[in-house]
């Protein structure tokens, strides 16, 4: 691990000012951080331990929703008692990532920022325009499984690999951010993370000496909420595929389908034409394909990850199956 | 850094260390001589690293020592002695519940804090549902284990110590 200047920032303002310097980063829980740092593909000249801002609490607010604190652990999110009967989907999702003792230490905020596990970004003796742009991408004509089939630019293929933003971009969430200028702005989920394009080295929206402060999470909905992780072994790995899904029915058609997708794409993917396809119609074998024509119109494998891209369809077509009764 | 900052390890209060690039794992091998918890990936993967941090389980290795003032640290050491084993150690030993024994002291501070949580009602990706009861079957401990690797693959033998514990019957 490369020397840094360690501080701890005693108010929002302090680490504001102390994360806005060109080689400054925030550390929370760290776990994603500290693991990027000894690999040298972070090199933070000063690191800003932000653990005693406060901002841990989850409570519920005035028109039904929840506020979950950008410090608050994983852990606390998914087995806190709201969370579990109102926001299963969110519990779901964070209980299928990682492990235990890394989900006792993550944090909502460092969550939302974690980096790829692409295995080009992460070794620095690979070619990553991500971390360091212009090298070029060794995914694009390399090892590409885990990578992106959805919104991929020819700078970057790789996916943001979390569980959590996946359930809160289908709850459509809202992030709240401080910002260096004492302002506060929110973003939904579903506009945090960004698409590579020719920036793929910007992962989200924030800026330098931003800090995300908290999410809100809307009032909940009727319906079932669903979380299905695809993945090579059945626990602590990332998803080669995920669906977050809050489907509700109205006699026998489907009245809310809310989805979005893990490990297909840079962010988690909405589609809001999926949902369109699906409202009002009868759930069958033949919408659920014609669903899944919709989210991958667009989709391009890259070789190893083709597999991907009938797996989402597979997938997509369990979980609304599972969720309004029909058998496939 | 403050002479004030204190970190308090099996009830023992420590000074942090001056470089911030150390770690709770490397502060707790290199500078106290705790060499129990184990070094395996450095990378949060294995679980050999595995501690109590005010009561609850996590990646040592993943943490810097300075962001602990205050904290209280459980290690192996904390947990029983050759004498007086803990009841998960005495229960590895009975069931030879490891091979080469690198992984075993994150195994059981893992899965102290493991009953612990079934104990609290947490569910895990193993639950059937998320609410009520939590149960300590084969499936859960499992799910709730992963994050400890034994190389060796003493996994059967260590889920019968756990499961001995956790029902408080001879598995």
């Amino acid at each position: 691990m490369r020397p840094f200047d360690y501080q701890r920032a005693d108010s929002r303002d302090h680490a504001g000012q102390l994360t806005a310097g060109e080689h400054a980063q925030a550390i929370a829980g760290g776990t994603n951080l500290l693991d990027l740092m000894k690999l040298q593909v972070e090199t933070p000249q000063t690191l800003v331990d932000i653990n005693r801002l406060g901002h841990r609490e989850i409570e519920d607010r005035d028109d039904g929703g929840m506020w979950i604190g950008a410090l608050a652990t994983n852990t606390e999110t998914a087995v806190h008692p709201r969370v579990r009967s109102d926001y299963p989907v969110l519990a779901r999702a964070i209980l299928a990532g990682a492990t235990q003792q890394l989900r006792n230490r993550a944090t909502t905020g460092g969550n939302l920022c974690q980096r790829t596990r692409c295995y080009y970004f992460t070794n620095i003796d690979q070619p990553c325009n991500k971390r360091e742009p212009g090298s070029g991408c060794g995914a694009i004509e390399g090892i590409a499984k885990l990578h992106a089939v959805l919104g991929a630019s020819s700078q970057c293929i790789a996916t943001y690999p979390g569980d959590m933003a996946v359930a809160m971009s289908a709850l459509d969430a809202q992030v709240e951010i401080a910002g260096a200028d004492g302002g506060t702005r929110t973003v939904p989920v579903r506009d945090f993370h960004r698409l590579p394009g020719d920036t793929p080295w910007k992962d989200n929206v924030l800026e330098p000496g931003d800090l995300i402060t908290g999410v809100t999470l809307p009032p909940p909905v009727k319906g079932r909420q669903l979380y299905r992780k695809v993945r090579e072994r059945s626990s602590y790995a990332f998803a080669l595929c995920s669906v977050a899904a809050i489907v509700a029915m109205d006699g026998d058609t489907i009245a809310r389908a809310d989805l979005a997708f893990g490990g297909l794409a840079h962010k988690p993917w909405h589609d809001p034409e999926v949902g369109q396809v699906l409202i009002g119609q009868k759930p069958g074998a033949d919408l659920f394909n014609r669903a899944a024509d919709v989210l991958l119109r667009d989709a391009r494998g890259y070789g190893e990850n083709d597999f991907k891209i009938p797996l989402a369809r597979r997938t997509l077509a369990a979980v609304l199956a599972e969720a309004t009764g029909v058998e496939l | 850094m403050s002479s004030e900052n204190r970190v308090t390890i099996n009830g023992e209060a420590h000074p942090l260390p001056d470089d911030p690039r150390v770690s709770l794992l490397d502060m707790l091998r290199h500078n106290l001589g705790l060499t129990g918890t184990k070094k395996g990936c450095d990378h949060g993967q294995c679980g050999a690293c595995t501690v109590m941090v005010n009561g609850v389980r996590i990646n040592s290795c993943l943490t810097l020592a300075v962001m602990h003032d205050g904290d209280e640290v459980t290690t192996i050491e904390g947990l029983g002695t050759a004498e007086e084993p803990s009841a998960l150690q005495q229960a590895f030993v009975d069931h030879d519940a490891y091979q080469c024994g690198y992984c075993t002291p994150g195994q059981i501070c893992s899965a102290t804090a493991m009953l612990e949580e079934i104990a609290n009602g947490w569910p895990s990706d193993a639950s059937e549902n998320l609410d009520g009861t939590m149960k300590p079957s084969a499936e859960e401990i499992r799910e709730r284990m992963s994050g400890n690797i034994c190389r060796c693959g003493a996994y059967a033998n260590i889920l019968a110590a756990i499961t001995e514990v956790a029902s408080g019957e001879p598995a």
